[in-house]
């Protein structure tokens, strides 16, 4: 028997707003424990809860990018349990009228499209972060109690690993271009579980599933459900059953460790919240959030393609970031030619990247130094190959690339008699390469650049060097 | 005659012609509780220090009483209303060593403002969960007319310290009848105001689509400045009503000729006492002889409010009363070694019978398969009581009845039976379900036990101008709150 | 009279809303809430196929804040009425079983 797999995924994310959902605090990560926070935050007696607008036009804008229906009446939900870092002992969620629903993106797997659907898209505020001493003890901060959360649940039509991979891509892809989010994983503003299940090809009814925790990456939720596609796999064909379990992926062995079983589903108790009044979001105000989005990568990549002649894959890869995708206009906008504002960002920035750990925002070079960097270039001030030496000091120390050519003899030799003087030294030195060039041995011309560009410093322009290279050895 | 007899007008009247300081007043008010308060038992903090504080500056900047429409005027608040550097208890076991609540409730800020003086906090049914007051986890207020008889409540502390003559007026919330039932057992007046006049920031959440803060006093123009005072819009409170507030003092002309009064038929019939009923009736011919026009209508749906309450408040309750986790604040049970038994521990030992019954209810009503049956269906029928009020409202500018079926009763009479002590609610619950305004107002005693009988004025949304208009029109005619308890032998 | 709520009910329902409860209490309980459900069973009687629920006595909606920081409490305040405190956070016995 085969088995067809279908993965379900929650996504959070958090929203970057200055303030939180439902309290003053200043929203913020990575300050002092306990210093962003109000008696709203810590659920004193008395206090109320008191909406904040941007929150639900950022979870709106979202929603829409996310080609979600948005309600036009919603409202906020109670769902109770006691946690420590849930100091109402009630979450404020929504429940049965999301603001966002039926909404979809497109994935794709190993040159296959496929759209994933998207059940809802529902606001509430996040919880405080627990730490546990090695002391017997928990420790609360409650600094990130009431940041606004977005949480968006997939439809059951995600097949693979790979496809679940590929979803969370796109989705933190379209979500960073709307701009309501930082969407980083490391610093928990994008977080995920996962459910898996197994069921007979051909069935149509779900087979029991069980849920995934502790996916701090997308890598680890790929792996954590390859893992456990096997796993399940592996019980049923040995004649068991799953359970309703959840479980965490560990990072180290590369499995998933039972944490609980489940028995029926919790009881959340979930009532209308009494301290909020509903939300009716008319057509005017979904019409003035939706002229509020950002250009999306779908769009900038078929503009790239359309209107700067990219290549699709190149265009594919820009947009991957907001960060590059921006850079890359930018970088055109100051008069760099596009395709190589590509190359440029695509080749030596993004192998720096990637060999030291940094992103866009840390490097020294600016869309600006390197648009004039291309132009240098394509003024023939520039080889190509001493560009490489240009962008890596661009890279680190940042500055005026002109300047950095002219301390760093970089300029470029175009003098044609300059070069011909050159040229006829290194042809007297070596008489057999022309020997073995007019027997037809090519690598001949090669080596003869070669000391060309050894004698120049590189600095000689190659397409120069190579003309008058043949004019010479015609000549002999 | 006692300072604390005389209204804010004559009061202030006395401070602006210097016959009096807000130094003399305050301390007055500090006398006649330690005087009377070991019998009454209305107070659970005093605020003596600050309070004393608070009326010598008054007294230094002379601040003209004009200008401030709580000038010097000493007030008590119910200890379920969060003030800053002032412990805040609930009457509960759970927050005995609240000593700081960090901030000041918007009611309370705007009595500051008003220049009004706290004098201290007061005592109550454990989280207003009560009719009698005897849920308090300190101490068991006793009714200023009678010490056998409670107070009512679950303002009971509020409504007895009034009534005692220990502040003239004071502060209570009403969730179901909180503040209109003890000033009917206690002979005072007492307001809830429409759902949404008055912001509930700051007031510690029991149901919180029901709860509204009111003022307790001794007469209806009080009542009027205090709510004043305390009315208002509230960024801090999303249900707070963006309504302006009128001044409802110009209400009180005495003229009530051609008010197109209701009587429903519901609230005369089987439950409430003969003579209690006998008492409206009595009052309304007065209304009648003031000019109003008076008509029998009904609200059929009446008897499905306590029923209807219960789930309702329980539900939110159990949700509003989960935060007290021993974690933030408040009592944490000492030994418990887990998590789950610090949370059950805690709640348990900090929590009174009441309060952990409606917890258990509310909880219960909000379970998975019950839903619909009990929370979901209460909510259906609050919609049909509410719509009661609205079809009477289209043709009458009040509604009045008796507060409660029958006066006081003794203490520890009815502690042990929930059901009988959640009947005297029968006649204010309907009034927070549909958020009406409504005010209490004495109309006379029982010949049984002496014991004074409150007359129940209801209004439409947030028209109290015209329940305040046939209340003060009523009192002027019969003077019932000139007759006064003899406690402390002053009076 | 029916008991609607048996002791079982009321443990499971004492543990959602995290009360400590005695088999005594819970007989207790299991009478009273079962004589208020009872009492309740009387909303059955009213016909309310078509009418919506109500949470709100008013119709509001929409009711917003702008989106601006504002400080209020210091981290020292925070912590002030808690039980139990250490190194700026609130403490509490390990959740880790």
């Amino acid at each position: 028997m085969n088995f067809e797999t279908v993965i379900g995924l929650e996504v959070h994310v958090e929203l970057k707003t200055k303030s939180k959902i439902f309290s003053p605090s200043p929203n913020a990560f990575g300050d002092e424990p306990n210093s962003n926070v109000n008696p709203i935050d810590l659920g004193y007696p008395g206090v109320l809860p008191v909406l904040n607008k941007e929150a639900v036009n950022f979870a709106m804008r979202a929603a829409m990018a996310l080609n979600c229906d948005i309600a036009t009446d919603t409202k906020f939900d109670r769902k109770n349990y006691f946690y420590p870092d849930n100091p109402k002992a009630y979450q404020i969620s929504q429940f049965d009228q999301p603001i966002g629903e039926n909404g979809w993106i497109e994935i794709e797997v190993d040159g296959k499209k496929k759209k994933i659907g998207i059940t809802r898209l529902h606001m509430e505020e996040d919880a405080g972060k627990l730490t546990h001493g090695d002391d017997g003890y928990s420790y609360v901060d409650y600094n990130r109690q009431g940041t606004p959360l977005i949480e968006i649940v997939s439809e059951p039509d995600i097949r693979t690993p790979d496809e679940a991979y590929a979803y969370l891509e796109k989705l933190r892809n379209i979500i960073q271009f709307t701009g309501v989010s930082d969407v980083k994983m490391q610093e928990g503003s994008l977080r995920c579980d996962a459910n898996l299940s197994l069921r007979p090809v051909g069935q149509e009814e779900f087979g029991m599933k069980t849920e995934l925790k502790n996916l701090n990456s997308f890598n680890f939720v790929r792996q954590g459900l390859e893992f456990e596609q096997k796993r399940q796999e592996k019980v049923l064909r040995m004649g068991g059953e799953i359970l309703q379990e959840t479980r965490r992926y560990d990072e180290k062995t590369k499995e998933t460790v039972l944490m609980r079983i489940k028995e029926g589903s919790d009881d959340y108790r979930y009532f209308p919240e009494p301290d909020l009044v509903p939300l009716y979001i008319s057509d005017e105000w979904k019409e003035q959030v939706r002229q509020s989005i950002p250009e999306l990568p779908e769009a900038r990549k078929k503009r790239y393609v359309e209107e700067l002649g990219l290549d699709q894959y190149d265009a594919e890869v820009l947009t991957s970031t907001k960060e590059m995708s921006d850079f890359f206009e930018e970088t055109v906008k100051h008069g760099a030619d596009a395709k190589q504002a590509t190359n440029w960002l695509m080749g030596d920035i993004s192998a720096h990247m990637n060999k030291q750990q940094l992103e866009l925002s840390d490097l020294k070079v600016t869309p600006e130094s390197l648009a004039k960097m291309t132009k240098l270039i394509d003024e023939g001030t520039l080889s190509s190959k001493l560009a490489k030496k240009v962008i890596t000091e661009l890279m680190k120390q940042g500055g005026d690339p002109e300047k950095i050519v002219k301390e760093k003899g970089l300029v470029q030799i175009s003098d044609e008699n300059q070069l011909r003087e050159i040229i006829t030294e290194i042809l007297n030195e070596n008489e057999q390469s022309i020997v073995d060039y007019k027997n037809g041995k090519d690598r001949a011309l090669g080596f003869l650049v070669g000391q060309v560009m050894k004698k120049t410093k590189g600095q000689a322009n190659p397409p120069m060097v190579n003309k008058i290279l043949k004019e010479e050895i015609d000549k002999r | 005659m006692s300072l604390l007899d005389l209204t804010i007008k004559e009061l202030q009247e006395k401070l602006s012609n210097k016959e009096i300081t807000v130094t003399e007043l305050t301390q007055a008010c500090f006398d006649r509780i330690e005087e009377t308060d070991d019998q009454v038992n209305a107070f659970l903090t005093l605020n003596k220090e600050a309070a004393l504080e608070q009326a010598k500056q008054l007294d230094e900047e002379g601040i003209d009483a004009d200008q401030f429409l709580l000038f010097g005027m000493p007030i008590g608040i119910k200890d379920n209303i969060m003030t800053k550097d002032l412990k805040t208890t609930c009457a509960s076991e759970f927050l005995s060593n609240f000593e700081d609540p960090l901030y000041d409730a918007t009611v309370i800020t705007k009595l500051k403002n008003a220049n009004a003086i706290n004098i201290g906090k007061l005592n109550m049914d454990e989280f207003a969960m009560g009719s009698s007051t005897e849920n308090s986890a300190y101490k068991k207020t006793t009714n200023p007319w009678n010490k056998d008889y409670v107070p009512g409540g679950s303002s009971g502390g509020s409504a007895a310290a009034v009534a005692a003559g220990q502040v003239p007026f004071a502060l209570g919330s009403d969730t179901g009848g909180s503040v209109r039932q003890p000033a009917s057992y206690c002979g005072v007046v007492g307001m809830k105001p429409t759902y949404g006049r008055v912001s509930r920031f700051g007031l510690v959440a029991f149901a919180s689509s029901l709860d509204q803060v009111g003022p307790l006093t001794r007469t209806v123009e009080d009542n009027a400045r205090i709510l004043e005072v305390i009315s208002g819009v509230d960024e801090m409170d999303p249900t707070s009503a963006n309504i302006d507030v009128p001044n409802f003092q110009e209400a009180l002309t005495g003229d009530i000729k051609g008010l197109k009064v209701a009587v429903p038929k519901e609230y005369l019939q089987e439950g409430v006492d003969e003579e209690v009923a006998n008492k409206i009736n009595q009052a309304i011919d007065t209304l009648k002889e003031l000019g109003a026009e008076v008509d029998e209508v009904s609200l059929p749906h009446s008897k499905y409010a306590i029923a209807t309450y219960y789930m309702l408040a329980s539900s939110e309750a159990s949700a509003n009363l989960a935060r007290f986790d021993g974690i933030r604040y408040g009592k944490r049970a000492e030994n418990a070694d887990n998590l789950i038994e610090l949370y059950k521990q805690s709640r348990s030992k900090g929590f009174g019978d009441e309060v952990k019954r409606r917890i258990m209810l509310g909880t219960f009503a909000l379970s998975s398969g019950y839903y619909d049956a009990y929370y979901k269906k209460a909510q259906q029928v609050r919609r049909l009581i509410t719509e009661d009020f609205e079809k009477v409202f289209e043709n009458y500018d009040v509604i009045v009845g008796p507060t409660s079926p029958t006066t006081a009763f003794k203490i520890g009479e009815q502690i042990d039976d929930p059901l009988t002590m959640y009947a005297n609610d029968i006649l204010t619950i309907p009034v927070n379900l549909a958020g009406v305004p409504a005010i209490s107002i004495p109309c006379g005693f029982h010949s049984d036990n002496d014991m004074p009988i409150g007359l129940q004025i209801i209004g439409k949304h947030f028209d109290e101008g015209n329940v305040y208009r046939v209340a003060h029109a009523y009192e002027q005619q019969t003077m019932h709150y000139k007759q006064k308890p003899a406690i402390g032998g002053v009076n | 009279m029916s008991k609607k709520i048996s002791t079982e009910d009321v443990k499971h329902v004492a543990n959602l809303a995290r009360l400590a409860i005695t088999d005594e209490e819970a007989e207790k309980y299991s009478e009273q809430l079962s004589s208020i459900i009872n009492f309740s069973e009387q909303l059955s009687e009213v016909d309310t196929s078509n009418v919506k629920p109500m949470t709100h006595v008013l119709d509001m909606k929409n009711v917003f804040r702008e989106d601006e920081p504002k400080d209020w409490i210091t981290k020292e305040e925070a912590l002030k009425n808690a039980p139990d405190k250490a190194d700026g956070q609130f403490r509490v016995p390990s959740i880790l079983e």
